[in-house]
């Protein structure tokens, strides 16, 4: 995306990246760190063996007023918002008109709240935002918070250090979310993360961002993680890169994300395009989301064209490059559904040159999320 | 007696002889990052100045290296099949790239020294 003509932002924590020696890039219009001395191999690695610290307030967060803020979400994402208990979070869709995924974001329901708590992507966040305020207007009323900041700590010592700084918050299971003292400062923190590994997110106000930060980082499992090993953690993990392998061309049945339509909705509907999503979960799609494992040690990256073994083109990537802790390329893209069997035998068509590749089951490295009892 | 020239891409050619070694600078490792994968050419192959001679994959992109002078390539270092992550540890000696015998040695004079190529990424 082209930001160029929009002068860039940044986040409170920005001359924070610049002190711990952080390669600024553009990213979604704000300014980021892409790696810090350490590289993108090494804060991959540590964030999976010990705790990573990542900067993600460039994510747009929001407060969702109304009587019923939960049933009005409903109206543009297919989960099921009216039966999300307090003190958690849950996974949505923003569908457009066409049934197809203009975002995906985090809807929280704290404790004693009236107002829900939502995160959007930041490259979407103003068009998500006045999407949201114009399709719910009447219903309920969104507060975007630009005044907040977001970090993420992930690993799996994230519990341990972050009960540190907030005593008893490791009592926090997967996808529960309380306000609670971290450091002295009041936040939100979820249970929650984009690597695949146990962690939580973090949402302060921008002036109580760098205490945060800092008292995390003076942690000795601590490491203050950029981009690029966001990017290669949440490859492995599979999750979707909003952007690339989801976007306003694929709908939730192509894309496999059918789990985050919720049960009561696929009969009930009541979302954009309700019918034709319902019958493509039911009939099935032309083309599906899929893991792909190339068999050499060459990336393929986003955009490569997948043929099968008589060289015709089935399909293209949408997300590829190295796993690091599978020492391996990974890569997922969209394949003709005939083609979507985990092992089926393609080739990825690289400078050139077809390299032989297979579908893979995702996650390609096993989630290891603290759950709680069911 | 060996020499050593730049190209702006920054890539380096230690001239022995007729034969030239390939590789990329300090500087543009750090650029990249760490080195994932290394796709080397042929054997025998035949590539103009400036034309690719090898492409280095991070985590993050993929880049092409171009020959700084002409000539068919006599080399390669297999050690970077196994081991990409030594072109981080060692650019400009166990990290080089290919082998070439080179057509023209005129072609060189285009090309930085070591103190002029210092000067030039100062300017960076």
């Amino acid at each position: 995306m082209n930001h160029t003509d929009q002068p860039l932002k940044r986040t409170p924590l920005y001359a924070l990246h610049v002190e711990l020696g952080g390669k600024i890039v553009p990213f979604a219009g704000y300014e980021m760190p892409v790696q810090y001395p350490a590289g993108i191999v090494k804060e991959h690695l540590h964030t999976r063996e010990k705790a990573g610290l990542f900067d993600v307030s460039h994510m747009g967060q929001a407060f969702l007023h109304g009587a019923d803020p939960a049933r009005a979400m409903e109206r543009v994402a297919p989960s099921d918002f009216a039966g999300l208990k307090e003190g958690m979070q849950r996974y949505g869709l923003l569908l457009n008109d066409a049934g197809c995924i203009k975002d995906d974001f985090m809807l929280t329901r704290l404790k004693g709240e009236a107002a829900l708590y939502l995160v959007v992507n930041a490259a979407t966040k103003e068009g998500d935002f006045a999407y949201i305020a114009d399709r719910l207007k009447g219903l309920a009323t969104l507060e975007p918070r630009p005044d907040r900041a977001q970090l993420a700590l992930q690993g799996p010592l994230a519990g341990r250090v972050l009960d540190r700084l907030s005593p008893g918050i490791d009592a926090l299971t997967f996808m529960h979310v309380a306000r609670a003292k971290v450091a002295g400062v009041d936040t939100i923190v979820g249970r929650t993360g984009y690597t695949g590994e146990d962690g939580f997110e973090i949402s302060m106000a921008n002036e109580d961002a760098e205490k945060v930060a800092r008292a995390l980082l003076d942690q000795p499992e601590v490491a203050p993680i950029g981009l690029g090993a966001r990017d290669s953690l949440r490859l492995e993990a599979g999750l979707c890169l909003y952007g690339h392998d989801i976007d306003e061309t694929t709908d939730p049945a192509e894309a496999d994300l059918v789990w985050a339509i919720g049960k009561r909705r696929k009969t009930e509907k009541g979302f954009p395009a309700a019918d034709k999503i319902m019958d493509r979960v039911l009939n099935g799609t032309a083309r599906k989301r899929v893991g792909i494992r190339p068999e050499g040690r060459a990336p393929a990256r986003d955009g490569t064209e997948i043929a099968d073994k008589t060289g015709r083109i089935v399909g293209r990537i949408t997300s590829g490059g190295f796993g690091p802790s599978l020492n391996a390329p990974v890569a997922m893209g969209y394949v003709e559904t005939t083609y979507a069997g985990d092992g089926t035998k393609i080739d990825l068509l690289v400078r050139g040159k077809a390299l032989p590749a297979r579908v893979a089951p995702m996650p390609f490295v096993p989630h290891r999320y603290k759950r709680g009892a069911a | 007696m060996s020499e050593t020239r730049y190209t702006e891409q920054h890539e380096w050619v230690r001239v022995e002889g007729d034969e030239g070694t390939i590789g990329i600078t300090r500087y543009a490792t750090e650029q990249l990052g760490d080195v994932v994968f290394v796709e080397l050419p042929d054997v025998g192959k035949t590539i103009a100045k400036g034309g690719q001679g090898a492409v280095v994959e991070s985590v993050k992109a993929a880049s092409e290296v171009y020959a700084p002078v002409g000539g068919t390539v006599t080399a390669v270092n297999e050690t970077l099949n196994g081991d990409p992550a030594t072109v981080n540890a060692a650019p400009e000696e166990a990290g080089w790239f290919f082998k070439l015998k080179i057509a023209d040695k005129g072609e060189l004079a285009s090309l930085m020294t070591e103190a002029k190529y210092q000067d030039y990424v100062k300017g960076l």
